[in-house]
């Protein structure tokens, strides 16, 4: 790379976003410190910015979401990069060999940067060893959301000025859940306390041996904590496969007032969303302006995911430095 | 009336113990003579001589469970082919499992394969036929026709026969005929994930399978098997609770047998690592505390026999996100080298591993091989088990090329394969 001999020191030393894993904490405040960046830009009246002018963005989606593809679509405009949205069909894309196919296909056009969601866990992984652009996992199956455990991340830090020494609890289907993987992933990184509260049926084997406390009574795993964040509960999964019922659930797993009064009074209150109002959240709690960030969530979305592709496209070949080191020769 | 004469061999019948160095003499196709004095007085005229180097010479292998492709998906595997793969292992005998479309669950089908096995194979094929009708767990099929047209067990491969009713009529009935039942010992309903139940799985997002999955479904069975009688064996057994469970069975003198294998005493979870479909296996690879309790079972003869489990699959089902990906693995080749690592390691002695491989499956499906007496059919490998290679996946004979064991580093394989007579492999020669 010859923009590595520019810039010895690289941002963000890493060809693609995969996961949380394999992510330093320096890598993870590097990412935040230029989101804060983009949080401000954001808020101006002008927010095009051209960091990505002349890139090619592609936000490969196979799973539906509307938030996080606009959050990406967004990103990806502000920075002035030209964007490209596929959503694939569910059906016409189970089987793997079409979906390599897609990759090398779309790979053809010469994207620079690719936004990949799939259902398979691992999937965003076999993709990006089949193109030559930085790849950022949008999340893949039950395994990471990263960008979603950065904006978590960011929200977290600009409202309590740090993340060492918080206390975290993430609350409800951790089985299924990619964001709360990312999310124990980042914040153990970053020196936080995180405990998971669910059920026992939507704890996966050997959660504890991530580096959590795991407590089946929300009242309990909820004292004293800093941050509540709950997690979307699909369901069809609370029609006694999982949990017996919707009303089983909100009784011992649903976040009110009630459990919300044995976290510390300041605590913050989270959700990926979308969110099931009356099943996994009281609708007074997600609205409750003094302790519910959940809007912010969504602002800072935009702001990490323009980070990420900024700090990607920064190691992508570059012509203009190309052409600078060719004059210096 | 053909001869060939192996001098300067060591010979190795795990089935007595024998262990000499010595000569032996093959002449139409059977086994005519044997021992270290064997070719003192000259060697015989007309006969074609092996110096074998001083290279192990033992019964051909009998690996017995194998899936190949045909009837049904022969862009997977042919018969044929799957018998050069076996010759290029040392594998002489391969037991094909009912799994193919149509389902081996018919005397016709039965039939099918003998005949195509006689007519391309250069080892010797036997089938194991269908439990239950189209392998649907329902039906059971004509047991007793089916072991008079040639079947040698009877299972339904790779799926579970999950209702005990049928498991229980089915060991019933079977008994009568002595017939050998084979279970894939998995409840269906606790099995729909995609690797072992562990932190690992955890870390990756993918659904385990749990260890009881195939517990429950062993003990269940062992329960039926003391109601019912007959002869009952799990195809392969994965943990170490398995291992105990068959060990105390065996000792309550219960008419059960189980393999394992080769891929699961070589390999565990942690090989799967970042999504590699190649160690997707059915049931999966466990921890390293049960590949080791597995090591154990074989190394003590709670566990019976190895196989390779063979099983071919196309590139297009592997290169899938890991959950979409077919399971299984080809093994025929490297049933032994896999083996040997554990003899290398201090785990058994050759003699163990090779019971296993040899008089151990023939004795449990009656074939009537797998030693090295006089009379016998010629069915021999001979064994070089110290020299190292590395496995190179392109030059397996398999055409599909799904392999665990890609750049693996071995101690040992087959030089040369004999079946009835007849020279099927000579390692380093094409033929």
């Amino acid at each position: 790379m010859t923009s590595a001999e520019k810039q010895p020191q690289a941002l963000f030393p890493h060809r693609h976003l995969l996961g949380i894993e394999g992510l330093s904490p320096t890598d993870i405040t590097a990412l935040l410190d230029l989101a804060d960046t983009y949080v401000e830009q954001n808020r101006q009246v002008d927010k095009k910015g051209s960091v990505l002018r002349g890139r090619t963005q592609i936000n490969l989606f196979f799973e539906a979401s509307t938030r996080t593809q606009s959050s990406f679509e967004l990103a990806g405009k502000r920075l002035g990069a030209d964007v490209m949205n596929m959503s694939v069909g569910v059906s016409s894309v189970k089987k793997g060999e079409t979906l390599i196919d897609t990759a090398v296909t779309l790979n053809a056009m010469h994207p620079d940067l690719i936004v990949i969601r799939h259902g398979s866990s691992g999937a965003v992984e076999l993709l990006s060893q089949k193109v030559s652009c930085s790849v950022i996992n949008a999340g893949d199956g039950a395994h990471e959301h990263p960008t979603q455990a950065l904006l978590d991340a960011l929200t977290i830090r600009r409202r309590k000025g740090k993340l060492q020494g918080l206390t975290v609890a993430i609350c409800g289907d951790i089985m299924h859940s990619r964001v709360a993987r990312s999310n124990i992933l980042l914040l153990n990184a970053m020196g936080a306390r995180v405990r998971v509260v669910a059920p026992p049926t939507l704890l996966p084997k050997g959660i504890e041996r991530l580096g959590v406390e795991v407590f089946h009574d929300m009242m309990k795993g909820l004292e004293g904590v800093d941050i509540v964040m709950m997690l979307r509960l699909q369901l069809e999964r609370m029609a006694g496969s999982y949990v017996p019922s919707q009303r089983e659930y909100f009784h011992f797993h649903g976040l009110d007032y009630a459990k919300l009064a044995v976290a510390k009074p300041d605590a913050l209150v989270m959700h990926p969303g979308p969110m099931n109002r009356g099943v996994e959240i009281d609708s007074a709690v997600a609205d409750d302006i003094n302790r519910s960030v959940i809007r912010e969530q969504v602002e800072m979305g935009v702001a990490v995911r323009m980070a990420v592709l900024d700090a990607l496209a920064r190691n992508l070949p570059n012509e203009r430095s190309a052409s600078e080191r060719g004059g210096a020769a | 009336m053909s001869r060939t004469a192996f001098t300067n061999a060591r010979l190795l019948d795990p089935a007595s113990g024998y262990n000499e160095k010595g000569g032996l003499l093959v002449e139409g196709g059977l086994i005519a003579d044997l021992g270290p004095q064997l070719f003192n007085d000259g060697l015989p005229d007309g006969a074609e001589i092996v110096d074998c180097g001083g290279h192990v010479l033992a019964p051909g292998l009998i690996d017995c469970r194998v899936f190949t492709g045909e009837p049904g998906a022969e862009y997977r595997e042919t018969l044929a082919l799957a018998s050069q793969a076996a010759a290029a292992g040392g594998v002489t005998t391969m037991i094909v499992m009912p799994n193919t479309n149509p389902v081996i669950d018919d005397v016709a089908l039965v039939d099918y394969i003998e005949r195509r096995a006689r007519d391309t194979a250069i080892v010797n094929i036997h089938t194991m036929a269908a439990l239950t009708k189209g392998l649907g767990g329902e039906q059971m099929t004509e047991i007793g026709l089916l072991r008079d047209a040639g079947a040698v067990a009877f299972t339904d491969g790779n799926k579970a026969v999950a209702s005990a009713q049928v498991m229980r009529r089915a060991m019933t009935y079977a008994a009568s005929f002595g017939a050998l039942i084979v279970q894939h010992a998995e409840e269906p309903s606790l099995a729909g994930g995609v690797m072992n139940e562990s932190e690992l799985a955890t870390r990756l997002g993918l659904a385990g399978i749990p260890a009881v999955a195939e517990t429950i479904l062993i003990e269940r069975d062992l329960r039926l098997l003391e109601l019912a009688g007959g002869r009952y064996h799990v195809a392969q057994i994965s943990c170490e609770a398995s291992v105990e469970i068959i060990r105390r069975a065996k000792l309550h003198g219960l008419p059960v047998t189980c393999g394992v294998s080769a891929a699961h005493l070589q390999l565990n979870e942690n090989d799967v690592e970042s999504y590699r479909t190649f160690f997707k296996l059915s049931p999966p690879l466990r921890c390293e505390a049960d590949r080791c309790a597995l090591v154990e079972g074989l190394a003590d003869g709670t566990i019976d026999v190895v196989v390779s489990s063979h099983d071919p699959q196309d590139a297009e089902v592997k290169r899938r996100p890991f959950a979409e990906a077919n399971f299984g693995a080809i093994g025929l080749e490297t049933l032994l080298p896999a083996g040997l690592a554990l003899v290398h390691n201090g785990d058994m002695t050759l003699s163990r591993l090779l019971a296993a491989m040899t008089h151990a499956p023939s004795d449990l499906l009656g074939l009537g091989r797998g030693r090295l007496a006089t009379g016998l059919p010629a069915d021999l490998t001979l064994i070089d088990t110290d020299t190292p290679w590395i496995l190179d996946p392109s030059k397996l004979k398999s055409i599909s090329r799904n392999t665990p064991f890609e750049d693996r580093r071995f101690q040992g394989r087959a030089l040369r394969t004999m079946v009835g007579g007849r020279m099927v492999y000579v390692h380093g020669e094409t033929r």
